[in-house]
């Protein structure tokens, strides 16, 4: 099933039909090229093809938003970035950006439009979360029966940006119910990817950030983690090998969830 | 008259070493960068009604906030006294406010309720920093100035309160046919004690008012500054989400010059540096936030590198300011250096390249600091002005120049994920 080749359209190839899609899918460098993150890629544009959705994904046009960049001083880098991407998408005139990943979200929505990019960016657990409450998304089949989770927030998708609920509401409308941790929402422990760490190095220390934050999903004795982020999917998956709790604790991410769920 | 006389001398004095206080710190507010413009009045009205007068953010910690908060509250109302007793001062009256009627004894009623609680809180306060070792009120930055700094600003507000208790129960004992106010615990204690305590009335009166102005003039040098700047700190806070890390304007001019080359430079806009590097690269609201810092530790004690053990403590990032500014400042405004900054001399790479920008400083901060924004314009000024980055860091900046992405893949693969 995961080897199969999934349609995506691509913006160049519709706008040489002159077609535009009504959404932009934002895939991101993680869901590009981390062998992890690209299977969430892959389970959210099953769901957007699922749902029929008119959108497209830039292809070989899309580059970094900047954001680790940015945040690790690279103001210049972060800048030539923005303003490269933002000549792309106004080119076709993009309207609706959907991301999966928070930290492109948040760079997109908060830091792109004084550089002249103006969008109505999404994030993909907030799309879901309507499509669900619009009924167009129907959950009828929980493949996880009997198991439980938790949900690890994002901290550019929650303390960040304030999206506590979407995610959640996406979560329980497979799993029912989700167990929240000692540290949520806007507690919530980071899981010490942000602001560049994720390509470094850490500092000295008696611990690891991501280990800290496994030991408290441990304590909280699920089956499942969820979370929203690919920097998040990264830390947490290490830390759970670290723990060597692999076979009693997996980390999915939202939209892997939706995607067992439709059996897609 | 001469009490009169008295009085206007000793407030003559207050605002004078005030005023010499407010003119020290304007000259370092002038050394100073500019910040956010302050816009959205009618939301940064309700934000402050919301977070200061609310204390919503102080009862994150739900105990412990709800003392601060009635502390907060009592000092509300107990300042509406301190107007009254300054009046009354000047012109030689008794309680002028109390022609307000009902409002009168709402106010007196609850301040010298408050008064009590406060007594008690204080206490607790003090307790809780002597015996019971709160963690957070621990580290590199909490020096044994800080302790007794905390412990003598208690101290200060208990005798305050005490006062003003001594004040009103003098009062009513001066007043057996009827008085103006409802003194709830007051009139307890004159109930409760079988002797003459009318003349606790003056020296009540004397100490508490004076105890105010040393007070007021304590502050500025005390990180219990926060009395006076927490609320407008609130007011003038940034709004924007936590996770919006606003765009250097130097930076855009740069870029787009460098992409479209036919555009015109102007040298009249030369930038000084990029980044921060000392005090005179801060904004003024960055200034102004490590003057209201209480030095609380709220921000320390959730940072996910501090839990971990790392170096990085955001309290002492904004107690660090404070320190190089009352270092640096006299000598900048001569126009002199002293070959120090703040980045190296108080605030270490280590520390500054520990944070993930997770924002739970931000979030946590009862006033509304932005921890991480700092943190990143010292990150700025390593990677802008000293290309002194991590090495990883640096293969990361070369991966996303070369092939658009942090990794080493080539843009050409970017649809491969499709193919599974």
């Amino acid at each position: 099933m995961t080897d199969k080749k999934l349609h995506v359209p691509v913006m160049a190839d519709l706008a040489a039909k002159g077609e535009k899609p009504e959404y932009l899918y934002w895939v991101g460098c993680a869901g590009a090229f981390d062998d992890r993150y690209q299977k969430v890629a892959r389970a959210f544009a099953k769901i957007l093809n699922h749902l029929e959705v008119s959108y497209a994904v830039l292809g070989k046009e899309e580059s970094c938003t900047g954001d680790a960049a940015k945040r690790a001083g690279n103001e210049m880098l972060f800048q030539m970035q923005a303003m490269q991407n933002i000549e792309v998408l106004n080119g076709y005139e993009v309207d609706k950006i959907i991301c999966t990943c928070p930290h492109c979200y948040n760079t997109l929505k908060n830091e792109y439009p004084e550089l002249g990019g103006n969008y109505n960016v999404i994030n993909y657990t907030e799309f879901l979360d309507e499509m669900i409450q619009a009924g167009k998304l129907k959950l009828e089949n929980n493949p996880f029966k009997g198991e439980s989770i938790t949900y690890h927030d994002p901290c550019y998708l929650g303390r960040g940006n304030k999206i506590y609920d979407a995610p959640r509401n996406v979560v329980k409308a497979v799993f029912g119910d989700v167990k929240e941790l000692k540290r949520s929402k806007s507690f919530g422990l980071c899981c010490g990817a942000g602001g560049a760490q994720m390509f470094k190095e850490t500092e000295k220390g008696d611990k690891e950030v991501n280990i800290e934050r496994t030991e408290e999903i441990i304590e909280r004795k699920v089956d499942k983690v969820a979370s929203a982020c690919p920097f998040c999917m990264t830390m947490l998956t290490d830390g759970i090998k670290l723990k060597n709790k692999e076979s009693e604790l997996q980390n999915l991410d939202v939209a892997e969830i939706i995607e067992k769920a439709l059996e897609l | 008259m001469t009490k009169q006389i008295l009085f206007i001398i000793s407030l003559a004095i207050t605002l004078g070493v005030f005023a010499w206080s407010v003119k020290r710190l304007w000259a370092f507010f002038k050394l100073t960068k500019p910040s956010y413009p302050i816009k959205n009045i009618g939301a940064r009205i309700s934000h402050t009604l919301d977070v200061a007068f609310g204390q919503t953010k102080i009862f994150r910690k739900p105990v412990i906030g709800l003392m601060h908060a009635l502390v907060f509250w009592g000092f509300l109302v107990i300042t509406l006294g301190s107007i009254e007793i300054v009046i009354d001062g000047v012109f030689g009256l008794e309680r002028s406010f109390a022609f307000t009627g009902w409002f009168y004894d709402f106010v007196m009623a609850s301040g010298d309720i408050f008064a009590l609680l406060i007594i008690i809180f204080i206490k607790a306060f003090s307790l809780r920093r002597s015996i019971l070792r709160v963690k957070r009120f621990s580290g590199v930055e909490m020096s044994s100035k800080s302790y007794w700094d905390a412990q003598i600003a208690l101290t200060f507000i208990g005798f305050l309160m005490l006062s003003l208790l001594a004040f009103n129960v003098g009062y009513i004992s001066n007043h057996p046919n009827g008085y103006e106010g409802v003194y709830p615990v007051s009139a307890a204690i004159v109930n409760l004690v079988n002797a003459d305590l009318g003349w606790l009335q003056e020296p009540g009166w004397w100490v508490h008012i004076l105890l105010i102005f040393a007070f007021a003039n304590y502050l500025p040098y005390s990180k219990h500054f926060h009395v006076f700047l927490s609320v407008p700190n609130v007011f003038l806070a940034n709004l924007e989400p936590l996770t919006k890390y606003p765009n250097l304007e130097s930076i855009t001019k740069e870029v787009k010059l460098m992409l479209d080359p036919e555009a015109a430079y102007d040298e009249s806009e030369e930038v000084a540096r990029f980044g921060v590097k000392d005090v005179e690269d801060v904004s003024w609201k960055n200034y102004m936030d490590s003057l209201a810092c209480t030095q609380c530790g709220r921000c320390t004690d959730v940072c996910p590198a501090n839990i971990t053990g790392k170096l990085l403590s955001p309290r002492k990032i904004f107690v660090d300011l404070r320190k190089r500014m009352d270092e640096k400042g006299p000598i900048a405004i001569k126009g002199e250096d002293d070959g120090k900054s703040l980045l190296r001399d108080y605030i270490t790479e280590e520390e500054l390249w520990a944070c993930t920008t997770c924002n739970a400083c931000a979030q946590e901060c009862p006033i509304d600091i932005s921890h991480p924004n700092l943190i990143m314009d010292m990150r700025r000024y390593l990677v802008m002005e000293e290309a002194a980055a991590p090495a990883e860091l640096n293969a990361m900046f070369t991966n996303i120049e070369n092939n658009g992405a942090p990794w080493q893949f080539s843009p050409e693969d970017r649809l491969k994920w499709t193919e599974g």
